[in-house]
């Protein structure tokens, strides 16, 4: 298929796959993003440092307000102009991205790193047919003339498991379901053959049937191109056999990271388990209490000193309020979490499986506070 | 305001059934043609239990629960609520009855009034059916918001933009239960949320269902919530109910193919877990135009000629377990088609 030939002037030159393939294809260093608000400053990334190689999947997981979608914007450098403040280095493929000039970042972008949205409804030009949203960095970066870029369109959709895609070109985004629409996203993300694709929660708000179908679809075509994914997402399930390595996020920091097996077998930080164990499961017979977070994530404007995970924490002591714990090696290869009191292999993030649903009525007994981590003084389960 | 449900002298009303649903189709007008979003459905649901509905986008469990409340008007069939046929009453008396089956819906913010105050939004059932006094009404608002978990000093004065997806949904929970409702109608509530946040709502639906005596249907796409939820769960494809089960039976041993491939489908969180089965291949056909016979069978990968020449009866396979499926899982028929005996 033709998409993948890179042909063209370009005026920013990519070393040799060859070059490069010892070496990480992404290596993010200590990068910091903060908003200036009417509020104050919002460290809504606050000293991320991951790397990613070629071809290999990284899953970044946390909850709404983790910073991991600012995290992946500010990689790709789509950040608003005014009131940003970005500090650290994201190097990609030979290039320090933090310091191209928009001209030269508008070559990279859709061209060797691009990006899948959460919704594909808002993401998509309604008035635009789908045929021509994706030839447009068909005929701008490989510069395909109309007819080879359309032809090449219908492939992509083919490709990405669209029927009938001579028809399907021509469709505008409200004629094709949320399924097909996500589709058509990847389709676009994927037409130049980037060698980094970010997927911000790409299967978010899709049906669990269909989310498994666009999971497999954006792992084959990942095998077929070789590209490097990073895979947003809130859902430890998603990315458990999809992920190589997982960095889990909890208020603009990486709280834990590993390869995707040592990470669920070993996991170290409360939070991670946490985010596990809240995940219902089939095998559970039908009643079971889930074993929720209590409360919620901390304000960025004014976070928590200490470790930021402390209030919800069920095995908070005084020292995680007062000292923040550094992302620090386990016994296992590439393993790393930030915790003073790390868990033991197997054991859960919540004693007992108490109410902790929600800061619930005062009267619910004398040891429940109020608000976050209601949990905090249970005893153990066994 | 406690309107007594009366139930018809000399019919065969178990008062232990809460809602019957009887051969419910639900048509829509799309150009000229018509389509049916609810084709011939019909389950109970006894009181105190919670029924889950399970099914992707456009199997018809939205419309199904909408005319269960009669937003959505039934085209054919009934919907029996403690014994009142709810087609056959005058809106009148149909919006007295909805104070004892309330709704709650998939996207928690929009479904608040950006506009009004938190405690104006949950008092308003009260309000609107002048339910004693302002300072009996303000009491019952507080209590029901610390119910749910929301602090009314901090929360009443303040509108709904200022709240997460979570804590929205709280509020919603909390003006449905207001006017103490027998029947509680989700409508997926907890899709639009993250897994943490989804976790505290479904443990709080779990408590609020105790403490209430309240009966439930659950309406979602994601198997492992329903079945977590639900006492039975019945699964819908392209308008019809292909399996009603209790909900570890169904777990256990799913009949329909469909309801195999759903479960197939959901993420599991571990990575050691490598099932060989795919999952679901292909999308939803057209209600407009459904497969002959079985309508899964374009999807189905056990699929036999007679799939498309007869359509399936939803028929009992044992007790409390009814599918339709000419070829259930589970027994010696049930082969790959592939192999050809």
């Amino acid at each position: 298929m033709s998409p993948g030939r890179r042909t063209s002037s370009r005026t920013i030159e990519f070393p040799d796959i060859s070059e490069v393939s010892s070496n990480p294809l992404l290596t993010v260093d200590d990068l910091r993003t903060a908003f200036r608000t009417p509020r104050g400053t919002l460290r809504a990334v606050d000293g991320v440092s991951l790397s990613v190689r070629r071809g290999e999947t990284l899953g970044v997981v946390g909850e709404s307000g983790s910073g991991k979608t600012v995290l992946s914007r500010s990689i790709m450098g789509l950040l608003p102009a005014r009131d940003v403040v970005r500090s650290g280095t994201v190097h990609f493929a030979g290039h320090e991205m933090t310091a191209l000039p928009l001209a030269d970042l508008r070559q990279i972008w859709g061209a060797e790193m691009s990006m899948i949205f959460q919704d594909p409804m808002t993401a998509l030009n309604p008035v635009v047919r789908v045929g021509r949203q994706i030839t447009e960095s068909l005929r701008l970066h490989l510069h395909l003339d109309k007819k080879e870029a359309l032809a090449t369109a219908v492939e992509l959709l083919r490709s990405v498991g669209i029927p009938s895609p001579e028809e399907r070109v021509r469709s505008y985004p409200f004629q094709l379901s949320g399924g097909m629409r996500q589709r058509v996203m990847i389709a676009i993300a994927l037409a130049c053959s980037p060698r980094l694709v970010l997927a911000d929660e790409p299967t978010t708000g899709l049906d669990v049937s269909v989310q498994a179908q666009i999971l497999d679809l954006l792992a084959t075509l990942q095998r077929e191109r070789h590209m490097a994914v990073i895979l947003v997402t809130h859902d430890l399930g998603v990315v458990a056999k999809r992920a190589d390595h997982v960095a889990v996020m909890y208020a603009g920091r990486i709280v834990e990271r590993a390869p995707t097996r040592t990470l669920f077998a070993h996991t170290r930080m409360p939070y991670t388990r946490a985010l596990m164990e809240s995940i219902p499961r089939l095998a559970d017979p039908s009643g079971t209490r889930l074993r929720a977070i209590g409360g919620r994530p901390p304000d960025l404007l004014n976070p928590p000193t200490g470790c930021r995970f402390a209030p919800r924490c069920a095995f908070a002591q005084d020292k995680c309020r007062q000292e923040e714990p550094p992302l620090q090696p386990s016994e296992h290869p590439d393993h790393v979490f930030a915790c003073w009191f790390p868990l033991a292999d197997g054991a859960s993030a919540t004693p007992e499986p108490v109410a902790v649903a929600a800061p619930r009525r005062s009267g619910g007994g004398a040891g429940v506070a109020a608000g976050a981590g209601a949990d905090v003084d249970t005893g153990a389960e066994q | 305001m406690t309107a007594t449900p009366v139930p018809v002298p000399g019919s065969d009303v178990d008062p232990e059934v809460v809602l019957s649903v009887d051969h419910l189709v639900v048509e829509f007008q799309s150009g000229k043609r018509r389509v049916q979003a609810v084709s011939d459905v019909s389950f109970e649901v006894r009181r105190g239990e919670t029924l889950g509905l399970v099914g992707e986008s456009g199997c018809g469990k939205t419309t199904t629960g909408r005319a269960m409340v009669q937003v959505q008007p039934a085209t054919s069939g009934t919907v029996r609520f403690e014994g009142q046929d709810l087609g056959r009453l005058s809106n009148r008396e149909l919006r007295a009855t909805r104070t004892r089956m309330q709704m709650i819906f998939q996207d928690p913010i929009s479904s608040l009034n950006p506009r009004r105050k938190i405690r104006d939004i949950v008092a308003e059932p009260l309000s609107i059916w002048k339910v004693g006094t302002a300072e009996e009404r303000a009491a019952r608002v507080r209590s029901m918001l610390d119910s749910v978990g929301i602090d009314p000093d901090t929360a009443g004065d303040r509108r709904p933009q200022e709240f997460s997806g979570g804590q929205c949904q709280r509020i919603s929970i909390a003006r449905a239960l207001m006017a103490g409702p027998s029947l509680l109608v989700c409508d997926e509530p907890v899709s639009a949320l993250d897994v943490s946040v989804q976790a505290q709502i479904l443990n709080l639906l779990a408590d609020l269902k105790a403490e209430f005596g309240l009966t439930m249907v659950f309406i979602a796409h994601d198997l492992a919530v329903v079945k977590n939820v639900s006492d039975r769960v019945a699964v819908m494809y392209l308008g019809k109910l292909v399996e009603v089960a209790g909900s570890d039976d169904l777990y256990r041993s799913p009949a329909h193919p469909y309801t195999e491939a759903l479960m197939a489908s959901i993420p599991e969180p571990d990575p050691e877990n490598t099932s060989a089965y795919a999952g679901l291949i292909g999308e939803l056909p057209s209600p407009l135009d459904p497969p002959s016979g079985c309508r899964f069978r374009t999807r189905c990968p056990y699929v036999q000629p007679k799939c498309s020449a007869e359509e399936p009866p939803l028929r009992e396979v044992a007790p409390g377990h009814q599918v339709a499926c000419h070829f259930p899982l589970g027994t010696p028929v049930a082969a790959p088609a592939s192999t050809t005996t």
